[in-house]
């Protein structure tokens, strides 16, 4: 009989809960798309019941419940770390103690407890288990991949001790080869950089890979801050492995990433406050950054594939862990060419520690065989939520007096909205199953016409009301790719980034460099400058007819109406809050924002024609994100 | 008592022992902690750290 596991992740951040069923991924959510708390870090109780309930199963059905990660291992990091560090560290460790004594410690009564509000369970016909963090990342990324067997590399902030990863997948075996421990974290070292450039951490550290282009590569200040990062912070080895000088940092014991006076002394800024204005010195910091984090993760990848003698294994690359979504450094590895392969967990920060975890137990623990029968992975093009009801819809209508056009099929409903798109028009689009991971691909997206010369401006201040110097990605049909992008990349996650080709390029203004930030930041580079970053860098999304067929239909439409075979996809979000799930959140953000159009299965909602009065009742607070 | 048990076995197969102190020392604290918020014990946890 078909093993049914479900995995958790929880109580750090990004809670999320996913159901597999013979080593398939049946459902998987995150527990901030229900709550809209973004990053919400309390038990996925939400997404626990929709994997449940679309699965048809209860807690009574399950063979085993599978949290990603050890707790007593990470206590005993915690106790040794201060320990080693002490005196240094009270004030944290005393905030961090009371939260273990009263809950972390006790994790298997707490899952328990929080289990049996959802229904029957039975410890002693379903196992409870604990493998470890990054063996649950290392999981997520090879079992779900399409590899019998793969070169696996896992990096993130720091798990129980491991901060990074090189392991072996091998049918349903996954050997850990070599482990880079805690202080020492490539992941941490990312993290410390957000906060100083005055972002949060675990939530920004995308906003600095954005901001990084910005950066001047070989201006002064950037070889100077790059020259102090090597010398003073880190110390990069040929094997991607890092060590951190712990004098410059300061969360093992304490409650901030940085000393900010010791660093401010170092490269001659002040930390940048939240939402203060950005100013060169931060690009060229972050850029500085960036490259440092990139040869690294160059250099594992590197040695992961030296580290390897098999040479069927050698051949591809599994990503996974919070760094793993650093789509610059993933184009860079791809563009490396050591590996013919690579897939990368969409979810590869923690949320997708709740996949692993389920497939680790059903691989390790009960020793399942693993069978590949085609090239497809395991992760169904990441639509793994809750899709969008029709009475959910017409729910919707009537209670907010909705206007909507109904179309019969799906032929007109997508001539229509390609027409709007190529007027111009801002459109959410929401079908189907709602993305795993921090990616909208599709599903949950607000589309645009990347050619119009100020879209993203448009998108970043009036729709998305974040920031004006982040970048939009592009997504385009999967045969399409190669005539607009360099190099050839499969990337349906969204995960990889490449440029745009080069007979596209516009050539810039003579004055160009001595140009403030922002106005730098509105010169068109391409005939889709909404989609063009600075550097003419992309991050590509190829959609595939397979995982995603209306959406590839609606490209298709749109080039065959306008020629142009891209669209802006951006997550259907606005600052701060989670990407939306239901058809009601839909609704709401669509008409708090400015965007112009709403489709929702074959309802299209159009915001000319929805009354004034209601315009003025929806409100929706961005928060820092 | 679960719990204890569990720590127990994690102990002995990372043989940490060295640790027990430190846990012993935690778990009092924490007592301290939950029960002494407010009570004649809170100065007394003042003066730990």
């Amino acid at each position: 009989m078909a093993l049914k596991i479900l995995g958790i992740s929880a109580f750090y951040h990004d809670s999320a809960a996913a159901l597999i069923e013979d080593g398939y991924v049946i459902a998987a959510a995150q527990e901030e798309r229900f709550t809209r708390r973004k990053h919400d870090a309390g038990f996925p109780s939400h997404a626990i019941r929709f994997c449940l309930e679309y699965s048809g199963l209860g807690l009574e059905n399950l063979d085993a419940i599978v949290f990603y990660d050890k707790p007593f291992l990470k206590l005993e990091r915690l106790l040794e770390t201060y320990y080693a560090f002490a005196p240094k560290g009270v004030s944290s460790f005393v905030n961090a103690i009371p939260v273990w004594l009263k809950e972390k410690m006790f994790l298997k009564d707490l899952i328990r407890k929080e289990l049996k509000k959802l229904g029957d369970w039975h410890p002693e016909r379903t196992k409870l288990l604990f493998p470890e963090h990054h063996l649950s990342h290392a999981a997520s990324a090879f079992y779900a991949s399409p590899f019998s067997k793969a070169v696996v590399v896992t990096v993130d902030g720091v798990g129980e001790w491991a901060t990074a990863s090189v392991c072996l997948g091998d049918g349903n075996k996954i050997t850990i080869l070599h482990e880079l421990r805690f202080p020492h974290s490539l992941g941490l070292f990312y993290s410390a950089f957000t906060y100083y450039l005055g972002f949060r951490v675990n939530s920004g550290e995308y906003k600095v890979m954005g901001l990084a282009p910005y950066g001047r590569k070989d201006a002064e200040s950037t070889r100077k801050y790059t020259d102090i990062i090597l010398n003073q912070l880190i110390h990069l080895y040929d094997d991607g492995s890092v060590w951190l000088n712990q004098t410059y940092f300061s969360y093992a014991t304490g409650l901030r990433m940085v000393p900010d006076a010791k660093w401010e002394k170092l490269f001659g800024f002040p930390r940048r406050k939240p939402e203060e204005l950005i100013e060169q010195h931060h690009c060229d910091l972050a850029l500085a950054m960036q490259q440092v984090t990139e040869e690294a993760m160059l250099r594992m990848t590197r040695f992961a594939y030296h580290s390897v003698s098999d040479g069927e294994a050698r051949k591809n690359l599994c990503l996974a862990g919070g760094v793993a979504l650093n789509c610059v450094a993933n184009g860079k590895i791809w563009e490396q060419g050591l590996f013919e392969k690579i897939f990368i967990q969409p979810a590869a920060g923690d949320a997708g520690g709740a996949v692993g975890a389920a497939l680790a137990g059903h691989y390790i623990y009960f020793n399942q065989p693993r069978q590949l029968s085609d090239s497809a992975d395991r992760m169904n093009g990441a639509f793994l939520g809750p899709e969008p009801e029709e009475k959910e819809i017409l729910k919707v209508i009537r209670k907010y007096g909705a206007v909507a056009h109904h179309f019969p099929d799906d032929r007109s409903l997508l001539a229509e909205t390609a027409s709007l798109l190529a007027k111009g028009k801002v459109t959410g689009w929401v079908q189907g199953r709602m993305e795993f991971g921090p990616r909208a691909l599709g599903n949950r997206s607000i589309l645009a016409d990347p050619r119009i010369p100020d879209m993203q401006k448009v998108l970043n201040l009036k729709i998305k009301f974040r920031e004006g110097f982040r970048p939009f990605a592009p997504a385009v049909c999967a045969e399409d790719a190669s005539s607009v992008f360099d190099p050839p990349l499969v990337s349906p996650y969204m995960l990889l980034v490449g440029t745009v080709k080069k007979e596209y390029r516009f050539s810039l203004p003579e004055n160009y460099t001595d140009l403030p930030l922002f106005e730098r930041l509105y010169i068109p580079r391409s005939p889709w400058p909404a989609i063009t970053h600075v550097d003419y860098s992309a991050r590509i999304q190829t959609v595939h007819r397979e995982t995603n067929p209306l959406f590839y239909a609606l490209l298709r439409e749109f080039k065959y109406q306008t020629g142009c075979p891209v669209l802006v996809n951006t997550s259907f979000n606005v600052r701060g809050q989670p990407i939306v799930c239901s058809p009601e959140d839909a609704y709401i953000c669509f008409m708090a924002t400015g965007m112009d159009a709403l489709v929702i299965n074959r309802h299209l909602f159009l915001k000319e024609e929805q009354t004034e009065k209601d315009k003025n009742k929806f409100s929706i607070t961005t928060q820092p994100d | 008592m679960e719990f204890l048990k569990d720590l127990f076995r994690f102990l002995m197969q990372r043989k940490k022992w060295w640790l027990i102190p430190l846990i012993i020392f935690l778990l009092i604290i924490g007592i301290l902690l939950v029960f002494g918020s407010g009570s004649a014990l809170a100065p007394f946890i003042y003066t730990l750290f």
